[in-house]
């Protein structure tokens, strides 16, 4: 596994070394330093030099970096690399340079419990901030005398995710089902593809150690053509298969992950998510659905160049949902040629400008009201080049956030809350649709 | 423990200074010891600058290691691990405190404890924690015994012999059947760690106990269920119900949200599927695995990349896997550059000839993106489909010559290559589109694109008009040439000799001068010698050699071979995967995976008990048919009386000799002008099978042969 971990900054300054094992010496530092972060040729994130591998992320102005020997687990090292950072960010609010050198001592700390001879240990946060703790020496050695043999039963235990005796006087529960909607449109307006990822998010605070149960559309399909159904529960869908597709409230997830507390052999017999939530917010189940997508805008895009000088744009966006929703923050980025000279636009709602930067004209409709149309038309004047080179045309991108939708048509039936002492729960549910990659070729 | 501002903290500091800070009491009112821990702080940090001059301090912190203090602990512990081994005199100093932590009441400080004095690379300190150890395994409480497991793997790390000769490991295999599933889950890494460096050491589950492990699945963390599924890999299915049961008691793990379980799982039902009989459980499991794989394409971007690598692999392995997902490959405009590379090469892989119009337009879109390289690679797979894809090779080649009017460069050449390839392929095609080639002949400013270029000239010399003219062109620059393009310019001239003797008259001799005298390239010597020789001896033999018809080529050969296949499926996951290498070649000193026979294993669906077969049967073929093909190939030889002594067979065994003599690379080259036609070449043209029989059985004087074709395709074809 692995041997060591660094962290740099973004000029290759070490922030932090950690050796697991004998074979990390302090050189492979300034390897890294050399081969990675001052060669503007390396374009992977894996590195292998020798026998010694540097896999790197990068987590804002830092470099996250993990060196192993041998061929180790590739997926293992960065699902490790990735939940260390967000480790960071729960302890520390967010994980950049300036927050690693504020608490160098303490990401030491981090890395020595959750790393043992490079092989990751427990990283649930919950867990860890029981006993690792900014909030000042004192508390966290009294605690770790009193409380310490409670501390290992969870950090070894099959509910490490939450702890003992978890007191709410209101219990309550939030559910956020979030969708980024991926689009791809060809030139001649064929859609090329489209699809959903999803993932639910989930805000518990309950009291003491409560089973939830979930309950999503009536009629959900896992697979393509309901590949899972012989496990039982589906069979009844695969000649209705096609058919039901269509009908109202069904909904068929290509495939779903989820959370570690999530019983997953329930998951596959029957379908139901039950689970015993840790404290605070977490990340449910993510989801892809491919089929019957619900576009919420469409995009009418027509570009013309005119000669060498000179480019027309015309571009017409629909709003297909309906018309007591309304999306905020549109916003459509239109490329324009590298050789812009100026731009000239119109636009019926919002507002547009030219972003030299980013070669594109940006244009912003705070609110966009569903089931209705804007236009967009601008003409872009083209200095003279020397060597003309043709205009590559990146595609038009879009940006929005749309409440109270899913693309993927996912809804939420109920969520049941059992727990011993038979409180009684609130529950919250919020839908929102945002742009993932929302992108039209031209 | 740490107050959140250490930054200012965070700089280099002087021996003396920090000393002083560390053995001030601080007075009485400091009851937490905060001007030491400020000071250690800011020896940790120095550490980390790599300041060695920190070393100075050893005795000073083995002075404080004492102190009442957890955070200090901590501290000097780091330290202690980090400079142990420059001075390990010192460092014996703090021994006794380690020893005395690990009898403390508080089970997180016997388990920091051990796992310190267990980093400690210094003699005494491994020899010291045996026997403490022992009495840990059994601690009573878990997290001390899961530290304590994965400590006998980082003793067998410093002194394997001292390990082996006690009886950890046997105490270690014990814990596996613990209560506690991180527990069990650790004692697996562990064992796994000291397999994996260890050939004597043996790793067998039985069928219960890999039940066993996969109840307490559920369970254990995300790195624990990492760790079994790892170990599962180990477990040698003896009954064909076995693995499949197993298989799909797994398969809930498909749906996680950890990708490294998720590959795991994936890996392991690989694995188990060479042991399951029914192609019935085999196909639906193969429908389970595409989800999951597709999936992992909405986590970030590294995880994406190995997730496509393993893809590629699992694609030639299980076809049926991913076969309907070909839009998911499709890049985003603003995925790094390593995921649409690798996207590119799985389009190209599921591109068939229902989806081929998708494709290319899909192809074509990406030829006009900024980044080079990636540019390049796309249309190099628009060519390397037409070659695969034979009906749909108009389409192709209608594309290219789209890309070839855009009229930049590199796009230009990189066609100008493909379509080399497509000749070669479609002989009396396409050859229609040559003169748009001639069109473009002075954008070409590189190697590679020129020597294909040259090859067309040669190859079509008596169909373009003027070629004598544009060779001469290219000839005219011979000096500054590189190797390539002086080979291929000397069979280029060659050729158009035979074609046109009047014409190729004046070049000839010229060029073959400069070949033969004027070079220290030994390759471009010897080829000059040699067509000089066949010019001189026998032009109507030269005419058969040189303009003979050539090897079919493929645009499948950057698949892997069977054996590399089916290993590379056992480390599904690994950084291997990632290169697409067989684990040896990557890290030398990692230890092979091999599939283990059983009663279970289906050995005539392995790949390579397949390619054994068809090597077996091909060299049987060739014995029955290779004299017959030897006379049927050169019939302007005459006809010869028996095969091996005939003055046909002493060429052959010339050239043989020749091409022994020779390197891959230039073999390559000769390949492509059709010249080293052996009578396995054109007997069984195809380079796929080629290139089994190499793997099968490594046949003689045919190796180099075909370890030409493997490099030469693989050079042109490999993106």
């Amino acid at each position: 596994m692995l041997s060591g971990i660094l962290l740099f900054n973004q000029k290759g300054e070490l922030l932090i070394l950690r050796a697991f094992r004998q074979d990390m010496r302090p050189r492979l530092a300034d390897v890294f330093r050399i081969q990675v972060i001052s060669n503007a040729q390396i374009r992977s994130p894996i590195l292998t030099l020798g026998s010694t591998t540097f896999s790197h992320i990068k987590s804002d102005n830092i470099y996250v970096v993990g060196v192993s020997k041998g061929n180790v687990n590739s997926a293992l090292v960065f699902e490790f690399l990735y939940k260390l950072v967000s480790l960071g960010k729960s302890y520390f609010g967010r994980f950049d340079e300036e927050a690693v050198k504020s608490n160098f001592v303490m990401v030491y700390e981090l890395l020595d419990e959750v790393l043992d001879f490079g092989y990751p240990q427990n990283t649930e946060t919950e867990t860890l901030k029981m006993y690792i703790t900014t909030e000042g020496a004192v508390k966290s050695e009294l605690r770790a005398l009193e409380d310490s043999s409670k501390i290992t039963m969870q950090a070894t235990g099959a509910l490490s995710w939450r702890r003992d005796n978890i007191k709410y006087r209101k219990n309550e529960a939030f559910v956020d089902v979030i969708e980024d909607v991926n689009l791809l449109v060809s030139a001649t307006g064929t859609v090329l593809r489209a699809d959903v990822n999803g993932s639910i998010e989930m805000r518990a605070y309950l009291t003491g150690t409560p089973e939830c149960k979930f309950g999503l559309n009536d009629r959900l399909t896992l697979g393509e053509n309901g590949a899972d159904t012989s496990l039982g529960g589906a069979i009844g869908n695969i000649g209705g298969n096609k058919a039901s597709k269509a009908a109202a409230g069904s909904v068929t997830l290509e495939d779903v992950s989820l959370h570690q507390c999530v019983k997953l052999s329930n998951f596959t017999n029957d379908r139901t998510i039950s689970f015993i939530p840790p404290d605070g917010s977490f990340q449910l189940m993510t989801y892809r659905a491919t089929e019957n997508v619900n576009l919420p805008f469409k995009v009418h895009a027509i570009v013309n160049e005119v000669g060498k000088s000179k480019v027309d744009f015309s571009i017409a966006i629909r709003a297909n949902y309906g018309s007591k929703l309304f999306a905020t923050n549109v916003v459509v980025k239109i490329p324009t040629p590298l050789n812009t000279a100026n731009t000239t636009h119109r636009t019926s709602q919002g507002k547009a400008k030219y972003e030299p930067s980013e070669n594109a004209i940006v244009w912003k409709i705070a609110r966009f009201t569903g089931q209705s149309e804007f236009v967009l038309s601008a003409e872009a004047e083209l200095s003279a080049m020397t060597q003309h080179k043709a205009w590559s045309r990146p595609p038009l991108s879009m940006q929005f956030s749309l409440l109270m939708f899913t693309s993927s048509g996912l809804l939420v039936r109920y969520l049941k809350v059992f727990e011993k002492s038979n409180y009684s729960s609130v529950k919250w549910v919020r839908y929102m649709t945002r742009a993932g990659s929302y992108e039209i070729r031209f | 423990m740490s107050s959140g501002q250490d930054a200012k903290l965070f700089a280099r500091g002087k021996v003396a200074e920090l000393r002083l800070e560390l053995n001030s009491s601080g007075g009485k009112k400091d009851k937490n010891f905060s001007s030491k821990k400020i000071a250690l702080k800011k020896i940790v940090a120095n550490m980390t600058m790599s300041n060695n001059d920190m070393v100075a301090l050893f005795p000073d912190i083995v002075g404080v290691m004492g102190t009442q203090s957890l955070e200090i602990k901590k501290m000097c512990f780091l330290y202690l691990v980090n400079y142990a081994r420059t001075k390990p005199e010192i460092a014996l100093k703090a021994l006794p405190i380690l020893l005395n932590d690990l009898e403390d009441s508080n089970p997180l400080m016997r388990a920091l404890a051990l796992r310190t004095l267990s980093y400690v690379h210094v003699k005494q300190y491994v020899e010291n924690t045996v026997q403490p150890l022992k009495g840990l395994l059994q601690d009573s409480d878990p997290y001390v015994r899961k530290t304590a497991a994965f400590c006998v793997a980082k003793l067998y790390d410093h002194d394997r012999h001292l390990v082996e000769s006690s009886d950890l490991i046997d105490r270690l295999n014990k814990m596996l059947r613990d209560e506690n599933p991180t527990v069990v889950s650790s004692a697996l890494a562990s064992l796994m760690d000291i397999w994996e460096r260890s050939e004597s050491i043996k790793l067998t589950i039985d069928y219960a106990s890999a039940s066993k492990i996969v109840q307490i699945l559920p369970d254990c963390s995300e790195w624990g269920q990492t760790y079994i599924l790892e170990a599962l890999t180990s477990y040698v299915p003896q009954d064909t119900s076995e693995a499949a049961l197993l298989a799909d008691r797994i398969t809930p793990r498909l749906s996680h949200t950890n990708s490294a379980v998720v590959l795991t799982c994936i890996r392991v039902i690989l694995y188990l599927m060479n042991y399951i009989e029914s192609e019935k459980t085999i196909a639906l499991l193969c429908t389970k695995l595409s989800p999951p794989l597709v999936t992992l394409l909405s986590k970030g971007p590294e995880i994406q990349y190995l997730a496509l690598r393993n893809a590629l692999l699992i694609l030639q392995r299980r076809p049926e896997v991913l076969r309907n997902d070909i839009r998911v490959f499709f890049c985003k405009y603003n995925d790094p550059i390593y995921v649409k590379v690798t996207k590119l090469e799985l389009i190209f892989m599921l591109a068939s000839e229902k989806n081929i119009r998708e494709v290319l337009t899909e192809l074509r879109e990406y030829a006009t993106e900024i980044d080079v390289h990636f540019v390049r690679k796309s249309v190099r797979a628009i060519g390397k489909l037409a070659i695969k894809i034979e009906p749909a090779a108009k389409l192709c080649i209608a594309s290219l010559l789209e890309l070839v009017a855009t009229k930049v460069s590199y796009i230009v050449q990189e066609a100008t290559v493909v379509i080399k390839n497509i000749f070669r392929k479609y002989p009396n095609q396409y050859e229609s589109i040559i003169s748009t080639l001639c069109e473009n002949l002075d954008s070409l400013d590189e190697p590679e694109a020129k020597a294909a270029m040259i090859w067309v000239i040669g190859q079509y010399a008596d169909r373009i008009e003027n070629s004598e003219v544009l060779l001469e062109d290219f000839l005219d620059g011979w000096a500054d040439e590189t190797h390539d393009v002086q080979l291929a310019l000397l069979t280029a001239t060659v050729k158009l000799f035979i074609q046109r003797p009047g014409k190729g008259q004046d070049l000839v001799p010229k060029v073959l001068k400069w070949a033969t005298e004027d070079t220290d390239n030994p390759d471009l010597r010897d080829r000059g010698y040699m067509y000089w020789r066949l010019l001189s001896r026998n032009p109507a033999a030269a005419k058969g050699i040189v303009m003979g018809e050539k090897p079919a080529i493929t645009a499948e050969s950057e698949k892997l071979d069977p054996g590399t296949l089916e290993e590379m499926c056992l480390v599904v996951g690994t950084l291997a995967t990632v290169y697409l290498k067989p684990v040896h070649t990557v890290f030398r000193s990692a230890r092979a995976r091999k599939l283990q026979d059983s009663p279970a294993l289906q050995k005539e669906r392995l790949p390579s008990w397949q390619a054994a077969q068809q090597a077996k049967l091909l060299t049987e073929r060739q014995l029955a048919g290779g004299q017959q093909q030897q006379q049927q190939q050169y019939p302007a030889n005459g006809p010869t009386t028996n095969g091996g002594g005939g003055r046909n067979a002493d060429a052959l065994e010339e050239a043989d000799a020749l091409f022994a003599s020779m390197g891959g690379q230039n073999m390559a080259s000769l390949m492509n002008d059709g010249f080293a036609v052996s009578p396995t070449h054109a007997t069984h043209g195809e380079q796929s099978q080629m290139y089994i029989v190499n793997q099968g059985q490594g046949l003689g004087t045919m190796r180099p042969m075909t370890h030409a074709a493997e490099e030469g395709e693989g050079d042109l074809l490999s993106f």
